[in-house]
Formats: structure tokens, sequence, C-alpha cells
């Protein structure tokens, strides 16, 4: 499974991009590929403010529920409304359409921190 | 018996594998639980027909003159009452009532073969050979039993020009011996799907043999192979039950709404007593169906709640992709089990309106009746 190197990882399988002052923030092939079917997200209000590593919304698929965990801490800046008509977009495309959240991080540094693709790609490996 | 720590496969693994299949350890076997995605799957054998392979389903045989005596001894439902050539579901109890496992029995002409979950095969083989009277023989067939089934609305379509005619007529939960793609077969019209189809029992040395019959069979009628999740959601549409989750040594059949295979009258069995008692005085607790509204799932041990208060707990839910939209089962206080009863989830600290519904879920199946 190959890993984009135009964003950032976490260990719980999220990804985030920068776009300005934002991060885009979703999950990633590996998770969706655990995950199966996506059914539903469900996601905080714009303008509610996240802890790094806090819950910050829920992925259900068919078979199995996921939390959503922030990459970084920061304010809701978006989130994506056209998941609640086309869920599937996350198993479609998790690293385009299928986005989740804008967020803009309390500490513009804190992007740098999360792991790169090779990080994350080995992360997986060991994980099997 | 030790439980075993090495994992085994079937004999159609490869071809998982070479499929894609996402393969996970299922009780102890590399089940491919995925292959293209759980709905895709699902949809498949609603609207078509697919391909699940099985074989880590447990097969005992029973012979001698006693057999079906002894087997009316173990299970509940009425064994005598078998024609040849028929198959019947029931449950195997303990002594207590609790549920050892749920099963089928085949009648054959000279013997029987239960067939069993593939979790419980060895509680269930010791079990039944600790009932075994002298002059039965219990044997276990399992590792040289290969088990396909092929379901869907395109099932008897697709098999009609390698079956035997009469198995196209059989009548569901009945079966035949024949030749199947060079191999001898047990062809049975049994499943847990709710569709109309097959459950194919053979030698594992003819696996090959089968399986690429069966592709070649299936491909121009756009057979889809279908992994361990999506024969989850569709039996769970049909308010079928998974051992382990929503029946189990804790559980009664007659909690569990499987009174209809609870034959009372046939003569003593194992658990009798017990169910006769539960049956007069009534239950504490029952296995209820129930559909959500909105798009959050019922997952197993979710606690039920009404008033604020513990009522039961889920025993399975899923996202229904016939009926796109939350359904699961659960036992509740019998006060609570009424249908139309507005229930609880909790889901975390969110509580999920639900609403106790009749099942099937899903009533549009082409199963025989």
């Amino acid at each position: 499974m190959a890993y984009p190197d135009d964003v950032r990882y976490t260990q719980e399988h999220e990804w985030a991009r920068q776009e300005g002052d934002l991060l885009v923030i979703g999950i990633t092939n590996y998770a969706t590929d655990q995950l199966g079917d996506v059914v539903f997200v469900e996601l905080p209000e714009v303008g509610k403010v996240v802890e790094v590593g806090k819950t910050f919304g829920v992925v259900e698929a068919v078979k199995t529920v996921s939390d959503l965990y922030a990459p970084v801490a920061g304010t809701i800046a978006e989130v994506n409304g056209a998941l609640g008509d086309n869920p599937a977009l996350v198993n479609q495309e998790p690293y385009g359409d299928g986005w989740m959240i804008k967020l803009r991080p309390s500490d513009p540094n804190a992007f740098a921190k999360l792991l790169s693709n090779s990080d994350y790609e080995k992360l997986v490996e060991e994980s099997h | 018996m030790e439980p075993s720590t090495v994992v085994r496969r079937t004999p159609f693994y490869d071809y998982h594998r070479d499929a894609g299949a996402r393969l996970v350890d299922f009780a102890g076997f590399e089940m491919p639980v995925r292959y293209t995605g759980d709905v895709r799957e699902h949809l498949a054998v609603r609207n078509g027909v697919g391909l699940f392979d099985i074989t880590h389903m447990g097969e005992f045989e029973v012979r001698g003159e006693g057999a079906q005596a002894y087997l009316d001894q173990v299970v509940t439902n009425h064994v005598g009452g078998l024609a040849v050539g028929q198959a019947l579901y029931s449950p195997m109890c303990r002594p207590d009532g609790g549920i050892v496992d749920d099963l089928l029995v085949y009648r054959y002409a000279d013997h029987y073969m239960v067939v069993v979950n593939a979790s419980n095969m060895a509680k269930d083989f010791a079990w039944m050979e600790s009932q075994c009277p002298t002059g039965v023989t219990l044997g276990d067939r399992s590792a040289e039993t290969a088990l396909l089934a092929i379901q869907g609305p395109k099932a008897a379509e697709m098999l009609r020009p390698h079956v035997p005619a009469e198995a196209l007529e059989l009548g569901y939960y009945r079966f035949m011996t024949g030749t199947l793609f060079g191999a001898p077969a047990t062809i049975s019209r049994t499943g847990y799907t709710g569709e109309d189809g097959f459950e194919l029992y053979f030698d594992v040395k003819y696996a090959q043999a089968v399986w690429k019959g069966v592709m070649a069979a299936g491909t121009p009628l756009g057979l889809e192979l279908i992994g361990l999740g999506a024969r989850d959601t569709l039996r769970l549409e049909m308010g079928y039950m998974l051992y382990g989750n929503d029946i189990d040594d804790v559980t009664t059949p007659l909690e569990a709404g499987l009174g209809w295979t609870v034959k009372l009258q046939k003569g003593d069995f194992t658990g009798r007593d017990v169910l006769v008692k539960q049956k007069a005085e009534g239950l504490k607790k029952k296995l209820v169906g129930f559909t959500l509204e909105g798009r959050r799932v019922p997952r197993h041990g979710m606690a039920i709640h009404v008033g604020g208060k513990v009522v039961g707990v889920v025993t399975s839910g899923t996202f229904s992709p016939s009926l796109e939209r939350p359904i699961g089962m659960g036992y509740v206080e019998v006060a609570h089990a009424a249908t139309g009863t507005a229930l609880e989830i909790m889901a975390g600290g969110t509580a999920l309106p639900a609403r106790v519904t009749a099942r099937p879920f899903y009533t549009r199946g082409s199963h025989k009746s």
C-alpha cells in the first residue's frame, strides 16, 4: 500500500495536509481498508476547539466504528458537508474528496512534528 | 482438547489471496472477511449470486441403530420427524437450558450429518461424545469436508447445467446427493442469507475442480466472492442467530425466540426440564430486533435503556445495506419487548433512539418456503 508524500500522518491513521493557514484532515487508505465501507461520519461544529489526540468525531462503517483523533490542537474552521450525503467518498478518495475537517492549528509548528509517509509506512508494517 | 494455536487454512485459501481478500483469523481459520467491499458483496447476494467459502464449519457423522434417538436426546428440535433428504435447524442445549451451539442435522439414508459452528467444533464434539451411547458412532469429518455456499436469486440459474435436475426442484431445507463438477457431493437447499441457494458439501480432494467449475459457471452471471463481513450483514437482515453474539451458553432457545425449534412433546432431551419450567413461569428477557433512525450503528455489547434505566444489551448490530439504515438485535426485559417499543441504544455518551421491529428486517428474500 502506498502513502502519499504531500501529507503527514498520525499513529491513529489520520493524515493532515497544509492549505494556507489551515490543516486539512482525513483518514488514511490503510484506515479505510481496515474499516470497510463507511456509512456515516459524525463531525464537530465549526468553531469547536479540539485538543491534540482527543476525539473530534466518529466514523461508522458497516462492520465497525472508530473514533477520529485530532492530529494537532486547534479550532475547527470547516467540515466536509459532502460526506453527509455521500460517506463513501471516504473509501473512494481518502486523501481527496473524502477529507473530513479543516483545522486552524493553535501551534503553527505542530504539523512538522507529525509522521512522514515513510515513518507511517514503517508503523503500519510493524503493526502486522 | 487443547485449543489449537496453529491457524488453519481451507483448500480455497490461495483463491482468496489471489482475489485480494482481506484475511482474518476466524475461529482458528484464516478466512476472507472482505474481497471488494461489504456493501457491494451484500447487494450481489441480494440481487445476483455470491460464492462463500464456509469450509471452516464442522461436520460430524452419526451412525448406528440408535442414531436418531441419540440426536433427539442432544438437540431440542425433532430429528425423528425428518424424512431422508431433509435437514433441520436446531439448538443443542446444556442441562440448564443454555445453548451449546446451534446446528443443522441432515438425514441421509443410512446416517446423519451434524453441521456445527467452527468456533464450537471442539466443544460440540466433546459434548456430543460424552452423551453418545453404545451402538452409536460419532465421527468428525470436518477436516476432509469442503463446504461452499452459492446464494442469491440467480443461484439456481447458475447451477442448472451442473447439478442433477432434481436438485433444482428441492424445497428449502431439502438436500440430495449427486455429482457436481466431478465430485460426489451433498447438494443442499439451505443457507444463511434469506436468498435462494445451495450449500455444497464434498471431499476436500475435489476442492480445485469444484472451485474452478463454480467460477466458470458463475462468471457469466456476475458471480461475486463474498466474505464473512457480508455473510454477517446478510444473516442479520434476516434476524438469524450468530452463536457467540446472539446466543450462547447462558441464553436459552426460548429467550432467543427459537421456541419453534424446541419440541417439548417429542420426549426427553437435554435441557427439557429447565425449558418446560421457563415456559411455564414466563421469560424475564427476550431477544428483539430493532431499527434506528439516523446513521449511527448499534454494536455488540452496547447497553439498551428505557427511561434512563438499563433494560438490556445489544447482541448484534450493523448498517443494513438493503434497508440503508442501522439495525440490531439484543436482549431486553420482556416488559419492553413488544413491537413498536421505544428504546435507547447507548453509544458511548450518545443515546441513539431505536424502535422494536419485527424480524426479518428484510422481507424480499428469494429463499424457498
